[in-house]
């Protein structure tokens, strides 16, 4: 089951409710590869809930979510847990790390998971960690790291599977503006590098700003597309 | 803040003596700083020589104020292209931002598409600054958060009157007529 368009993450008319309160009402929204992509929206949108749909974590009520032309959404658990483990890669603002565990063991889980051998897991979580500016820091556990630095060994997980897409969700709500920054380049630059393409959802028009393409999500529905930009970052 | 326009905009709601017109936009837009009989016929005057406003029949009775103008076709279009169009984005356009939803309001124009119009106009403006910091030395870096920071003020003040239009909405046309 694959769609005639070249799309690498698409939502379309994508219904989901939570008991009788619907959060998206027929959201229709499509990412091109390599595409960074925000969706802004004001609180109780939908945007996360699209988000999490997009991603395989909900199952919409109805609609169809694809990644690159194949249906996703129709898929068992397990089948969409596996995507989400080797196709997708994750920023939230908060939680994603273990906190008991080293920046190397965090940055090096999602390899392990997919069963590459310990040796080569470590020395690729070495490298994302020296690529973020992290390189010293990788026996610190993620507890005892300021929030930036939590935040770089997130984008350093997310990127070290090399993923199709990058769910963003909120990635610098927590973190003062310098250090946003600092993670928004790492994130965007390096997402660009490697050809991912960003599904990023924020309410910060400054951190909307590293994207292509911006929609924006009212009561349940994708209401407006600001358009492409002419020259990507 | 375009005084021709608004006037013009005014008009399209029905046809006004130059006093009825005064009186909406200092309700409106004059923010305390009335707009002087004088300029009010005055751009009335230059609004009939361009053909985008036509006045009736000298009524009978004293004063000035004894002329109804009425906005012509090519008046219309002229609203039209103003209120569906981008302002360019830098600091300090609340005002003219503002005169334009309201108007849009008045006027049953879809005053959350001009939004999202001037909202594109505005994300592609951060983007490119966003870029310029990523290429520039630090005195760029600095001048671009200046701006992006007075941009995305107005993208808050955008975001809000959204979230409001339909309160506007009755406002405007509760008092309007």
């Amino acid at each position: 089951m694959t769609g005639g368009n070249n799309y690498m993450i698409e939502a379309r008319d994508v219904r989901k409710s939570f008991g009788r309160t619907p959060a998206l009402r027929g959201a229709t929204v499509a990412a091109a590869p390599g595409e960074i992509l925000a969706i802004m929206g004001p609180s109780g949108s939908g945007k996360s809930t699209l988000l999490h749909c997009l991603a395989g974590i909900f199952r919409p009520d109805s609609g169809e979510v694809r990644l690159a032309g194949t249906r996703l959404d129709d898929r068992s658990e397990a089948v969409r847990t596996r995507l989400r483990r080797t196709h997708f890669g994750f920023v939230f603002q908060f939680g994603q790390l273990v906190p008991e565990l080293t920046a190397a063991d965090n940055v090096a889980l999602p390899l392990l998971l997919n069963r590459v051998n310990r040796k080569s897991a470590y020395a690729a979580a070495a490298t994302w960690l020296d690529r973020l500016g992290l390189s010293g820091k990788d026996r610190r556990r993620t507890g005892e790291l300021s929030g930036g630095e939590a935040q770089r060994v997130a984008v350093a997980r997310a990127l070290t599977l090399r993923p199709k897409v990058i769910f963003a969700d909120e990635p610098t709500g927590s973190l003062d503006t310098l250090t946003g920054e600092k993670v928004m380049d790492l994130l965007t630059g390096l997402a660009r590098e490697q050809g991912s393409t960003v599904v990023l959802i924020t309410h910060d028009s400054r951190v909307a700003a590293y994207a292509d393409r911006v929609v924006l999500v009212r009561d349940g529905v994708v209401s407006a597309d600001l358009g492409a930009k002419a020259v990507p970052l | 803040m375009s005084v021709p326009l608004t006037l013009l905009a005014l008009l399209e709601r029905e046809p006004s003596h130059g006093y009825d017109l005064k009186r909406d936009y200092d309700a409106y837009f004059g923010h305390g700083k009335q707009l002087p009989f004088g300029q009010v016929y005055a751009t009335l005057g230059r609004l009939a020589r361009d053909g985008k406003v036509v006045a009736g029949d000298t009524e009978p009775g004293d004063g000035p104020d004894r002329k109804r103008y009425a906005i012509t076709k090519a008046g219309r279009n002229e609203v039209d292209a103003w209120l569906a169009d981008a302002i360019e984005p830098e600091p300090h356009l609340q005002t003219v931002l503002f005169a334009k939803v309201t108007l849009a309001l008045m006027l049953g124009r879809p005053a959350e598409s001009y939004l999202d119009v001037q909202r594109a106009a505005h994300m592609r403006r951060m983007h490119e600054l966003t870029r310029l910091k990523r290429s520039g030395g630090l005195v760029d870096v600095l001048l671009a958060d200046h701006a992006l920071f007075h941009l995305e003020a107005d993208l808050r003040w955008i975001d809000t009157t959204t979230a409001r239009l339909s309160e506007l909405r009755d406002l405007v046309n509760g008092e309007s007529r």
